[in-house]
């Protein structure tokens, strides 16, 4: 097990390390002279060279980078060029607005998939099979923004459920007025994706229940539906988390997008304000934090296959 | 009262017919062996029975267990009999067992299945079902999982599960197939013995003749759905009433003709010349920290091959020979020793030079991933004209070489604008004789060519690669598992175990008085008709 | 007396896959809705019902009408000509997008599945793993933030994330494919990697890829919508069905049909590219077909 989990951690690190030198690359080597490119063309030299003191540009390019990359790790983001606060203060706040929208989103998606897949396919070809295939064939079609707005409309225009928009803070609304504010987004992001997760589980468990092993359980006796929650579903669940994983990271992408549909403060709204307004700093720090939530989720969907599947663990 | 006994048992999937009027019985402590080539419907027979049928299929008939139509029962009752009154092994020991769950959890389910037992004590009749089965507790602990295991240790734990309740019947349908030689024998022996020690009823599917010659005490033989002649073993065999059986079992131990190989002419150039070869494989990395470890495969091997000269390779899986058999064809490097084709020598790296590949051509073992599906035959065939560069013949050369190919093996030369999709296994098999023989080698790599055939098919394959060998002077190098096939059509035998050559020699000399005790023990272990339906007697 | 299994009788490829293309019912219906789509993007060349950008603010959030099949939307711009418009945009976009993911991704995969476990398939795995570290809007959010918003950095951030769809499918597909004994005889006949891979894999991956490519550009057409909304994408006077789900929302309440029309335009192309696609996988695996049913 540890080699594995090992070997996993190793890749955890790398990839890191890759991303962080392409967003590196990209905000502070690509525009030329970073400092220029914030301040725009018609910058005062003194205001440009206040700047690039700053931002520490005048130090060599492998500097800077470590030096970007050590302050990550001690928690120090940079201070963001339009606030003037330092940016782990915004990400900070952003984030308690943005992790929890991702999560709710993720718990309904795996709350609704599942279970609809797993009907499907142990009905297959059944009435049932046939609605949820279809309803999963649209609900993959509809962009998820413009599914926000039509529940916008419908419950909180028109039903008064919850509010068009805006968030109201976890402190002064409290958990469940803070949950309501998301609940609308949330299930407008959960929508497509749980559409696609419960087709991906439909099909893993077709395909394990046409494996050999299935066909012995069968010839012991067992009913079909204790073959498919005794043998079916957790040698399923393999190729399933595999979608899981790299929905969090459409989740994330989707996220950012949404913000925009309900005025949420997160992390979205942050970097496009920062695009808006050429603060590379905020732009550098928001997108490091997503792709590093991303690589975090698929290390702990590899480490969560050695835990359903022993042929990844120790050879005896 | 017998009993399984089936009355006109028919079985149609989608409207096709598989099986028709199908009338067997098997008693109390016997053994009923079912023979059939592929296509004869022996698999859906025991499917039948268990009910365990594909979607769309609907059986027609009487099928009585102890008295009881299985026919006439629900699913739930039908689920209540598997496993507890009927167990079933299956043909892939390597895909049949739930790769999630240790081999004591499923060897218990079937008995949590179908009785109220405490997880305690079914999962001590587990591991008394493993002892019995010949998995020790010190080396086969209930916590295995199956990945641990290997094919013949599967194929015992599937076992297991069929036999822990002690159920009245159990239907073996291929089971020893897909095992090595040696394997088979041991489970063969085990099966013997659990019918004896339970008392129950035994229905063992196959296609090989020589394993239910010793095996069954009564026979039926299937085609195309029906049962063409049954009876007592050594009876049917003895007399051979329908010509069916008379031809299986007259192609079950068919020898080609063959001509005497040709004298070996003094300081003659070998056709194949393989010096110490050594072949290494990187093994996956334990741990970060580890060595890099090597597993040799092919361990110094040393042999050659005259001009004309058929030399057979016998060795069971783990013993190295496919690898040998792809360092020989330079498809991959070697780490030590040499290859000599015809008095040149491939570079043991950059693999060999197309002057050189044009004598040596293959013939795989699958007659239906042997070819591009969207090629045509004639564009398949002359593959190896490649090797010819520009002297590649063109245009009406090229047809007529190709037709020639084609009528070598037995087709016509219309055959080469069809699809491989349009041939059966056996004209397949003809047509990658074909294109091995294309460009006139001088020695063809046979790996394990015949072993996916039909008892029949393979007959006349045997002869037709007899006949040509003997025509063109080409030289084989006949890898197989199948000792019956080796003794058939080779001058010389190798003989491999875990990489090295044990023992070699005159194919008939090393069968006859085999020194090494390797071979002694895989001559014993591979059954023999001749010698099952005399041990009979 | 042998049995051999019946040989099936000769048949042309192309017209035994025309005519089970007939008998899909998903197939029909989507390739029915992505024609209908496609001649109204190529059609919006030659005419719209109204000049897309031309303004009728007396005229503005009229709902549909015989006039205006869609209705106008706040500056009385007809919807219906703006969406024909707009398909152009999407449409080219998805397009462009997945032709860079196929070729760049498959050549990749193909190269990555010929020297199987070297040190160039560990690098185009670990870059393919990189790239989808990084979700796809995130690249248009880097591209953005450097180069400006535009439609061609959002075909070059969706394309770039295709590019390792398309890597890894072709390495997967790819790497069964070496194995089997027509890719040993091709050895053996002296044929190198590059020859193998063009002559045998690649034709014989062609399926996956096309029903792939199909998925791709369904997605591509969301993603495209997705950045558009955000302001991404094209840009204006360019109209873009995202671009005009964005405009709409302010006015959702008083005036719903300009959110729907464009909305309903993304979903119904991206249904019909969908329902193409299962149809061709349904076309040309029918052993999948028949245990997936």
């Amino acid at each position: 097990m540890s080699t594995y989990v090992l070997g996993r951690l190793l890749s955890l690190v790398l990839s890191l390390v890759a991303a962080s030198i392409v967003i590196f690359f990209v905000v502070e080597v690509v525009p030329g002279d970073p400092a220029q490119f914030m301040l725009g063309l018609n910058a005062q030299p003194d205001t440009l060279m206040a700047l690039r003191d700053q931002l520490g540009l005048n130090q060599p390019l492998p500097l800077r980078y470590l030096g970007w990359v050590l302050g990550m790790l001690h928690g120090d983001f940079g201070t963001s060029y339009t606030y003037r606060v330092p940016v782990s203060e915004l990400l900070t706040a952003r984030l308690a607005v943005s992790l929890p929208l991702a999560i709710y989103a993720l718990a309904l998606t795996i709350l609704i998939a599942f279970p609809a897949g797993i009907i499907a396919a142990a009905r297959r070809n059944s009435k049932t099979d046939v609605v949820v295939m279809s309803t999963t064939q649209l609900g993959v079609a509809v962009p998820n923004f413009w599914f926000a707005m039509l529940l916008v409309l419908v419950f909180a225009v028109g039903l008064h459920w919850f509010s068009a928009g805006g968030f109201p803070g976890w402190d002064k609304g409290g958990l469940w007025l803070g949950l309501r504010a998301l609940t609308l987004p949330a299930i407008a992001l959960a929508l497509p994706q749980a559409s696609i997760l419960a087709r991906v589980m439909r099909s893993a468990l077709l395909d394990t229940l046409g494996e050999d092993y299935i066909r012995s359980a069968r010839a012991k006796g067992l009913t079909r539906r204790q073959t498919m929650w005794r043998h079916a579903l957790r040698n399923a669940l393999i190729p399933v988390l595999t979608i899981v994983g790299l929905q969090f990271s459409f989740l994330l992408a989707g996220a950012i997008i949404i913000e925009n549909v309900f005025f949420l403060p997160g992390l979205g709204r942050l970097v496009f304000q920062g695009i808006t307004q050429r603060d590379l700093i905020v732009v550098k720090s928001v997108v490091m934090l997503l792709v590093f939530a991303v690589i975090l989720v698929n290390f702990l969907v590899d480490l969560s296959y050695a835990l359903i599947d022993p042929r990844l663990r120790r050879q005896r | 009262m017998t009993l399984l006994r089936t009355r006109g048992l028919s079985l149609s999937i989608a409207d096709h017919p598989i099986l028709s009027g199908l009338d067997i019985a098997v008693e109390k402590g016997e053994i009923l062996g079912l023979i059939g080539e592929s296509g004869s419907g022996k698999s859906m027979t025991a499917l039948s029975i268990m009910q365990l049928l594909p979607e769309g299929g609907t059986a027609r008939g009487v099928i009585e267990l102890d008295g009881a139509d299985l026919l006439q029962k629900t699913e739930r009752e039908m689920c209540a009999i598997r496993g507890r009154d009927i167990g079933m092994v299956f043909q892939e020991p390597m895909t049949a067992l739930d790769p999630l769950k240790t081999i004591g959890e499923q060897v218990a389910e079937t008995v949590l299945t179908h009785t109220a037992t405490i997880r305690k004590d079914a999962a001590a009749l587990a591991r008394e079902t493993l002892d019995r089965v010949g998995l020790p507790a010190e080396r086969f602990p209930l916590d295995r999982y199956p990945h641990e295991l290997s094919g013949g240790q599967r194929q015992r734990v599937v076992i297991a599960m069929a036999i822990a309740l002690r159920p009245r019947l159990l239907i073996a349908d291929e089971p020893t197939t897909a095992l090595d030689v040696t394997t088979q024998a041991q489970i063969l022996v085990l099966l013997q013995r659990l019918v004896d020690e339970d008392g129950m009823g035994m229905i063992f599917i196959t296609h090989d003749l020589a394993v239910v010659a010793g095996l069954a005490d009564r026979v039926a033989i299937m085609r195309r759905g029906e049962i063409v002649e049954t009876g007592e073993t050594g009876a049917v065999f003895r007399n051979l009433h329908h010509p069916y059986t008379r031809a299986l079992f007259a192609a079950s131990s068919h020898v080609p003709q063959r001509q005497p190989p040709p004298v070996p002419v003094p300081d003659a150039v070998p056709v194949l010349l393989a010096e110490n070869i050594v072949r290494d494989y990187r093994l996956p990395r334990r741990s970060l920290f580890c060595p890099v470890a090597y597993f040799r495969a092919v361990d110094g091997v040393s042999f050659r091959i005259e001009r004309g000269e058929n030399v057979g390779l016998v060795g069971e899986s783990g013993s190295g020979k496919s690898t040998l058999a792809r360092a020989l064809m330079a498809l991959e490097p070697l780490q030590g020793g040499a290859v000599v084709l015809d008095g040149e020598t491939l570079n043991a790296v950059a693999g060999a030079t197309p002057k050189a590949r044009r004598k040596m051509q293959v013939v795989f073992q699958d007659p239906y991933g042997s070819f591009d599906p969207r090629h045509r035959v004639a564009r398949l065939v002359t593959e190896p004209f490649h090797l010819l560069g520009a002297a590649a013949p063109s245009g009406a050369e090229r047809q007529r070489r190709i037709g020639e190919a084609l009528e070598t093996v037995g087709l016509t030369a219309a055959d080469a604008e069809k699809y491989p999709h349009e041939f059966s296994g056996g004209q397949r098999q003809r047509i990658a004789i074909a294109r091995a023989l294309i460009i006139r080698p001088a020695l063809i790599i046979l790996d394990e060519a015949v072993s996916a055939l039909d008892v029949s098919i393979r007959a006349q394959i045997l002869d037709l690669l007899a006949e040509l060998s003997g025509r063109l002077q080409l030289s084989y190098l006949f890898i197989s598992h199948d000792l019956h096939v080796v003794r058939a059509i080779t001058d010389r035998v190798l003989v491999m175990k875990a990489g090295k050559i044990v023992e070699s020699g005159p194919t008939d000399t090393v069968f006859q008085n085999p020194q090494h005790a390797y071979t002694r023990e895989l001559i014993a272990a591979a059954p023999t008709l001749a010698a099952a339906l005399a041990g009979r007697d | 007396m042998s049995i051999e299994a019946a040989p099936r009788p000769a048949a042309s490829r192309a017209d035994s896959y025309l005519r089970a293309a007939l008998r899909s019912p998903n197939f029909v219906i989507g390739a029915a809705i992505t024609i209908v789509v496609l001649v109204a993007a190529v059609a919006s060349f030659v005419w719209t019902p109204y000049y897309y950008a031309a303004l009728d603010i007396p005229g503005r959030l009229k709902g549909p009408s015989g006039l205006h099949w869609f209705g106008t939307d706040q500056f009385g711009r007809d919807i219906f000509s703006m969406i024909m418009v707009g398909a152009r945009t999407s449409i080219a976009v998805a397009l462009v997008a997945v032709g860079v993911g196929v070729g760049v991704g498959v050549p990749l995969g193909l190269a990555a599945a010929a020297r199987r476990d070297s040190l160039l398939d560990e690098a185009i795995m670990r870059a393919n793993d990189l790239v989808f570290a990084f979700p796809a809007l995130l690249i248009a959010v880097l591209i953005t933030a450097v180069f400006g918003p535009g439609a061609v950095n959002s075909i070059i951030a969706i394309g770039i994330f295709n590019i390792p769809v398309f890597a890894r499918l072709s390495r997967g597909a790819a790497l069964s494919l070496w194995q089997r004994d027509f890719v040993l005889a091709a050895r053996v006949a002296g044929k190198g990697q590059v020859r193998i891979s063009l002559e045998h894999i690649l034709p014989n991956i062609l399926n996956t890829l096309v029903v792939q490519a199909t998925i791709q550009f369904a997605l591509g057409i969301l993603a495209d919508a997705g950045l558009s909304y955000v302001g991404l994408g094209a840009q204006p006077p360019t109209p873009s069905w995202g671009k005009m789900l964005a405009e709409a929302q302010t006015f959702i309440a008083s005036a719903p049909h300009v959110a729907v029309a464009p909305g309903l335009a993304i979903v119904l192309t991206v249904l019909g590219l969908n329902l193409m696609g299962d149809g061709l996988r349904d076309i040309f695996d029918p052993v999948l077909r028949r245990s997936r049913q």
